[in-house]
């Protein structure tokens, strides 16, 4: 608690004096705490990796997505194509490096979304508190009720041509998908933030803040939405993760992106038919979506050690009040 | 406590109607309708065509429609497949077996899993063995089940020829041939959606025991001299499943949609088949009526989970 009404009081008093210090060392301390944990740095490390491969592979390996030859239809992995060929004699790790940029957009995106709104919701709510915070809660209510992944599947069925038409193929697809999965995914961040806001707002630094004239966009921008952010990154690492399966199980059912457009999910709809003549055409993509989504659930717990106030805090704020939905007044 | 129950039971009836609204607003702002082919089709006269689209109400506005929708859905008519001309309702109650039945199956298999080794791994944390379940469970969870589905048909179906990947209504056979070809069939979808569950609930178990474990009332039993057997099963164990089976039954219906995917890679007749299928065919009936039983069964689990976590757990009181 003392260190942080100090940190406080030096954000406060700091704003001109030393304006970055509190925060550097904040964040230097969860990095410590991140780096302790050996699984969480190996995930990101694989996570490096594969950005870095899907970013710059298509540059270096030059053979075409496209390129169709049927006499080297159905191949196994060998040295003209190391993940082996499709079913039209495309190369399968071409396919995957411009696919997996994709895949990784969709996931990064998505989660973008759905913790811009969920933090707009959640501090409103937060901030507002008596009819605003009431509706928006039923609202929030509503959209957890919503079953998730029958409405996915059917609002992009529904929806796709008409996005395909207005902004063309790529881009319209990707526009649905994203818009859709970020926003089903809103809610458990909005309650988050908002619990935050609940608690954060009656703390001493808060007031002082306040006391001291500062407006409610400057109360919120600054002082209360910076303390608010660590269960924030750690649910959305993680809903980066859940973007990624929810684009590929769209793509696996035929639902999502188009065969033009080879997301891993999409490569694995393709490969499914042919599992016994070329298991290397389901395996490669499928262990691409299953290390990204292993990456992320590391790091995400990673995170969760070194963001987490219910653990970083322990010593600092004995009241775990960050657990959800608990709210003061209950 | 019964006051409680019902006016949580009668706050769900605004919550239906909002989130049926929802659907069904989306269905209606969607492009395309069922009568499309027939608008399409020269055998049918515009003016038929026309009577039709009149005789279905398809031409009311959209808050007309959803009236009527749902005033006839609480009278228990739940509309009539365009697609296979059968009622909604014999439709659904057609599928939902083979779905209860791999489901209920595979969320035992996951429990059975869980329970033991969430428990042992509680009870040495950070041991070998309880690194060795972690990993395993990160894994678990992280394999999407639709690559899980696709490798096991590749190990079991493909290379070693020991069970079939295509889920069959109608066995050609009797007896206890009959009963033994169920069973086969069905090992692979309910592994699958099984072991999935294993790894959340490993995890889930693990971190409720060791909340329990370290707790005075556990050290007090341990120094009246009660046996680590009873210890852990009678006092530990039980206490620290009240958070567990809340978590079951909230997840409940998301395994039921997550079965939508496990469905369709084997080829299980059951609703999430029917909803893709219906999806695909443009059969508005039959995917408002399933995507509303889904919403019915998460807004109900919820409540279940509540009512069930105040009744195993005498602190929590209900206002």
């Amino acid at each position: 608690m003392a260190t942080r009404s100090m940190h406080a009081a030096r954000t406060l008093a700091g704003d001109r004096l030393a304006p970055r210090r509190a925060s550097d060392s904040l964040s230097a301390e969860a990095w410590r705490r991140f780096r302790r944990h050996r699984l969480a740095i190996a995930g990101a490390v694989t996570l490096l990796v594969m950005v870095v491969a899907v970013v710059v592979g298509p540059f270096v390996y030059r053979i075409p997505i496209n390129e169709i030859d049927f006499k080297a239809k159905l191949k196994s992995p060998s040295w003209a194509h190391p993940f082996g060929t499709d079913d039209l004699g495309q190369d399968v790790l071409a396919r995957m490096l411009y696919g997996g940029r994709i895949s990784l957009a969709v996931g990064v995106t998505a989660m973008l979304i759905a913790i811009i709104v969920g933090t707009a919701v959640g501090s409103l709510a937060g901030h507002a508190g008596g009819v605003v915070d009431n509706a928006l809660m039923r609202l929030t209510d509503l959209f957890i009720s919503l079953p998730q992944l029958p409405l996915l599947l059917l609002i992009v069925y529904l929806f796709r041509d008409l996005l395909t038409k207005l902004f063309g193929l790529e881009a319209g697809v990707f526009i649905l998908i994203v818009a859709v999965i970020g926003g089903l995914r809103w809610m458990p961040v909005a309650r988050l933030v908002r619990a935050q806001f609940l608690s954060l707002r009656e703390k001493e630094f808060v007031e002082a803040a306040r006391s001291l004239g500062a407006r409610p966009l400057r109360q919120i921008a600054r002082h209360i939405l910076p303390n608010a952010l660590g269960p924030v990154i750690v649910a959305g690492s993680l809903d980066v993760a859940v973007a990624i399966i929810a684009e590929s199980s769209l793509s696996f059912l035929g639902l999502g992106f188009p065969p033009d457009i080879p997301t891993w999910g999409r490569i694995l709809f393709d490969a499914k038919d042919n599992l016994d003549f070329a298991p290397h055409w389901a395996i490669f993509p499928g262990t691409a979506i299953f290390l990204t989504v292993l990456s992320i659930n590391y790091i995400g717990d990673g995170l969760r050690d070194a963001l987490d106030p219910r653990k970083v805090m322990a010593s600092r704020t004995p009241a775990a009040d960050a657990g959800g939905v608990a709210t003061p007044d209950a | 406590m019964r006051k409680y129950v019902i006016r949580r039971l009668v706050l769900m009836i605004p919550t239906l109607a909002g989130i049926s609204l929802v659907l069904f607003t989306i269905l209606a702002l969607a492009p395309g309708d069922p009568f499309q082919e027939l608008a399409t089709n020269p055998n049918v006269p515009p003016e038929v065509a026309q009577e039709l689209r009149h005789q279905f109400g398809l031409d009311d506005p959209v808050i007309v429609r959803y009236l009527r929708w749902f005033t006839s859905m609480l009278r228990g008519d739940w509309g009539f497949s365009f697609v296979s001309r059968v009622n909604v309702d014999t439709l659904i109650l057609q599928r939902l077996p083979v779905t209860l039945y791999v489901l209920g199956s595979a969320q035992l298999l996951g429990l059975l899993v869980a329970l033991p080794i969430g428990i042992y791994s509680a009870t040495r944390p950070y041991s070998f063995f309880d690194q060795l379940a972690t990993s395993f469970a990160f894994i678990g969870f992280s394999l999407p089940t639709f690559f899980t589905g696709l490798l096991l048909i590749l190990i079991f179906s493909i290379h070693l020829d020991w069970l079939p990947f295509i889920f069959q209504t109608d066995i050609d056979a009797t007896g206890p041939a009959w009963v033994w070809a169920q069973i086969k069939q069905a090992i692979m979808p309910i592994t699958v959606l099984g072991l999935f569950q294993a790894a959340t609930l490993t995890r889930f178990i693990r971190s409720a025991v060791l909340d329990v474990i370290r707790l005075d009332y556990v050290n007090t039993a341990r120094a009246k001299g009660l046996s680590e057997r009873v210890t852990l099963l009678k006092h530990v164990v039980r206490n620290a499943l009240i958070p567990v089976i809340t978590l079951v039954a909230l997840q409940l219906p998301g395994i039921f949609t997550g079965a939508v995917i496990t469905e369709q890679i084997f080829r299980v007749p059951g609703i999430g088949s029917l909803l893709i299928s219906s999806i695909l065919s443009n059969d508005t009936p039959v995917i408002m009526a399933v995507t509303f039983v889904f919403s019915c069964l998460v807004v109900l689990f919820n409540l279940v989970a509540d009512v069930l976590y105040g009744w195993l757990d005498p602190r929590i009181s209900y206002r």
